[in-house]
């Protein structure tokens, strides 16, 4: 009887040291080879399209990344990332993908600032305003948008006190079409005109 | 010393196609010139790479020859006016790329007179001696891009960061049904295009010039073989027959033909020590090289079903194709499309006003019988032919099944952009799936998905540069902050200092003359 009992202690002393051992290696290798949080930021901020619009609640791409790896927001706060940004974040995360929050706005085709210089006055204003300093211009001075590098985040709208900015569809390359698929754009250069002989 | 001569073995590569070559009904007319058109079109953009800066203002009266816009480096192509007279606009005109697009072009209307611009300084004496750097200079300055119909600047061709160029392959073996510009132009020409090479070879430093010609072309071989005779004393130049296969005048096709090597994925012709041109493009460097004339005017060949007198025409670059079919003896009443290029890989045309540019090897003319359009498309069946025909050694079915459901990733994988679109896979496909259509397609997504990312990018550094600064700025006025607040809170000589600045205020305003600044 005694033997048996002896055993069986012996037996879950071996299993209690063993799990505690186990255990300590882990939290120590934990402690000392902490997961790299900025690789997630930064892989969660490589998809995000780097629009810096805000729409997402926070200020910027690189702040909405931290916060989806911290689990404060959602993955489907984007719009300018779309569905396929979604797709591409959830696929990262291991997450099951799921439709964009409408309350956040809508997925648009590309767009780019253009201001027009007859009306501006020259007040600085958006290029306050601009998260990716593609606004130029001085004070009572013409502004203009350096059109390669605007994201089309509308933020330079609302500031405008004369409201002369306007946001055009942005030049796309051409993208050969085939039969019953979104063909996506239509290139840079408008269709030939109507007088087309030979359709 | 290379350890093979190009051309000695003949090499098959995978796939092909035997075609019907329809090529002999627009030879059997020498070359003729269409009447000079009432005006000129002329695109900035005639070649692969950015448009050169522009020499002339509406208005201008030019002279032939003289050129309309200016390279700055070797991915420019400068334009040259075609004949003399005056620039009525410039304005945007149908083109044939993008499809069905307009793009800015020079409005040229001649004067009839045909007064050459001088040539004489734009010439090279003694090009046998001359200095490479030099040739290829005026190479640029001639406005020569490739004539096979993808419209490369040549002189981007001819120097780069690659080993030594060894042999020069001038690539006549023109192998899609009915084109047959190079096929005149070597009959017509063929002490130019040994001219041109042996320039061309001097310019790239390759010892030896490979002109490549079908084995079906008796009437070329003999032309050009006459030529080698006068032209070539020290024997440099071969000419090699290659087999009639479809698409074998691609040019890696053509390269592992003639060497059994291939073209490295990610790589040039170059790193094998070859390059490739056309025979066409080097009939122009000669006439740029030792006659000093540009790049005004290439061969088109009009031909096809739909046109009454099929031909080879001289045509100025500017022509509009609907001057290119009168000359041709019109068109058949039933004309359903008309094709820049062959049936296998051409582009269709929305207009007969586009342009004849320096890519426009041949305009075909097709009815309605001749088209495949009404035949609908079934669903893929895995039978496996396209795998059989492609000559890049692709997937094809594997392709498309990627492409239509969006995969372009994997479609990347599978190495979509090393597909010629030549155009073997749609034609035996049995359920006459437009596959190149589809490639084609996947290609611009994927391309417009790198811009995208490159894009995003550049705003991520932006902003982040922004950020920084911001926050660079904000620590500085608090730290200026700081300070005064420190010199306030330890300086009992605060008021004095205030004391002081007030009694300097009231001695400028009673006395700004003497203070002198």
């Amino acid at each position: 009887m005694s033997t048996s009992l002896a055993s069986i202690l012996i037996a879950v002393g071996v299993m209690l040291a063993l799990l505690l051992g186990i255990g300590l290696v882990l939290l120590l290798s934990a402690r000392k080879w902490k997961p790299d949080d900025d690789s997630v930021v930064e892989q969660i901020n490589r998809i995000l399209p780097q629009t810096q619009c805000g729409q997402c609640d926070y200020p910027g791409c690189r702040p909405y990344a931290e916060a989806i790896a911290s689990g404060e927001a959602d993955i489907n706060q984007c719009p300018p990332g779309g569905e396929a940004g979604v797709k591409a974040l959830a696929d990262l995360l291991g997450r099951e993908p799921k439709p964009l929050d409408a309350s956040h706005g809508e997925t648009k085709p590309p767009i780019v600032a253009v201001i027009d210089e007859d009306r501006c006055i020259g007040c600085k204003l958006c290029i306050q305003a601009c998260p990716v300093d593609a606004i130029i211009g001085a004070p009572k001075m013409m502004h203009t948008v350096i059109a390669d590098e605007c994201t089309g985040c509308e933020l330079c709208l609302p500031p405008c006190p004369v409201d002369c900015i306007d946001l055009v569809p942005r030049r796309r390359p051409f993208i050969w079409p085939v039969a019953g698929v979104e063909s996506g754009s239509r290139g840079d250069s408008q269709p030939a005109s109507s007088e087309r002989e030979h359709a | 010393m290379h350890d093979f001569e190009v051309g000695e073995h003949l090499y098959r590569f995978p796939g092909g196609l035997r075609l019907r070559h329809h090529k002999q009904i627009a030879c059997r007319d020498p070359l003729a010139r269409p009447d000079m058109p009432e005006a000129l079109y002329l695109p900035l953009q005639q070649h692969q790479g950015p448009v050169g800066e522009l020499l002339v203002q509406v208005g201008d009266r030019v002279l032939k020859g003289q050129p309309l816009s200016r390279a700055r480096n070797d991915r420019e192509v400068p334009v040259h006016a075609p004949t003399s007279g005056t620039i009525r606009e410039i304005r945007r005109w149908p083109v044939s790329w993008p499809p069905d697009s307009d793009a800015e072009c020079l409005v040229l209307e001649p004067d009839g007179e045909e007064t050459w611009t001088e040539t004489e300084s734009a010439a090279v004496e003694g090009w046998r001696q001359a200095d490479p750097a030099d040739l290829i200079e005026h190479i640029r300055a001639a406005g020569l891009a490739g004539l096979g119909g993808a419209m490369f600047p040549t002189a981007a061709k001819l120097r780069g960061d690659w080993p030594q160029v060894h042999t020069l392959i001038l690539n006549g073996s023109e192998c899609e049904p009915y084109i047959s510009c190079d096929e005149m132009l070597m009959r017509e020409r063929p002490g130019a295009i040994i001219e041109g090479g042996l320039i061309l070879a001097r310019a790239l430093g390759a010892e030896r010039v490979v002109i490549a010609i079908e084995d079906q072309m008796g009437a070329v071989d003999k032309s050009l073989s006459r030529a080698l005779a006068e032209h070539d004393p020290d024997d440099v130049c071969r000419i090699v027959e290659v087999t009639t296969i479809y698409p074998e005048g691609g040019e890696k096709q053509l390269i592992q033909v003639l060497t059994g090597a291939e073209v490295p994925h990610d790589g040039l012709p170059q790193d094998l020590g070859l390059a490739c041109l056309n025979v066409g493009t080097a009939a122009a460097t000669r006439d740029a090289v030792i006659e000093g004339k540009p790049l005004i005017e290439r061969i088109v060949t009009v031909s096809g079903p739909g046109i009454a007198h099929p031909r080879n025409l001289v045509a100025l670059l500017g022509t509009p194709v609907r001057d290119l079919l009168a000359a041709a003896g019109g068109r058949h009443d039933d004309l359903e499309r008309l094709v820049l290029g062959g049936p296998m890989s051409g582009l269709p045309l929305a207009t007969d006003r586009i342009p004849v540019t320096k890519g426009s090897n041949c305009i075909l003319v097709l009815r309605r019988q001749d088209t495949r359009r009404e035949q609908p498309v079934m669903p893929c069946i895995n039978c496996g032919e396209c795998v059989r025909v492609c000559p890049a050694s692709l997937l094809p079915q594997e392709l498309f099944k990627y492409l239509k459901a969006e995969e372009y990733d994997q479609a990347d994988s599978l190495d979509l952009f090393d597909c010629i679109e030549c155009g073997c896979c749609a034609h035996v496909c049995p359920s006459h799936i437009p596959l190149v259509d589809w490639y084609r397609h996947g290609k611009g997504v994927l391309r417009e998905r790198g811009i995208e990312d490159a894009r995003a990018q550049k705003a991520r550094q932006r902003f982040e540069a922004r950020e920084q600064r911001l926050s660079e700025e904000k620590q500085q006025r608090r730290r200026r902050r700081e300070q005064r607040e420190e010199k306030l809170r330890s300086g009992g000589n605060a008021k004095s200092e205030v004391q002081a600045a007030i009694e300097r205020a009231r001695a400028k305003s009673t006395g700004p003359d003497k203070e002198g600044d």
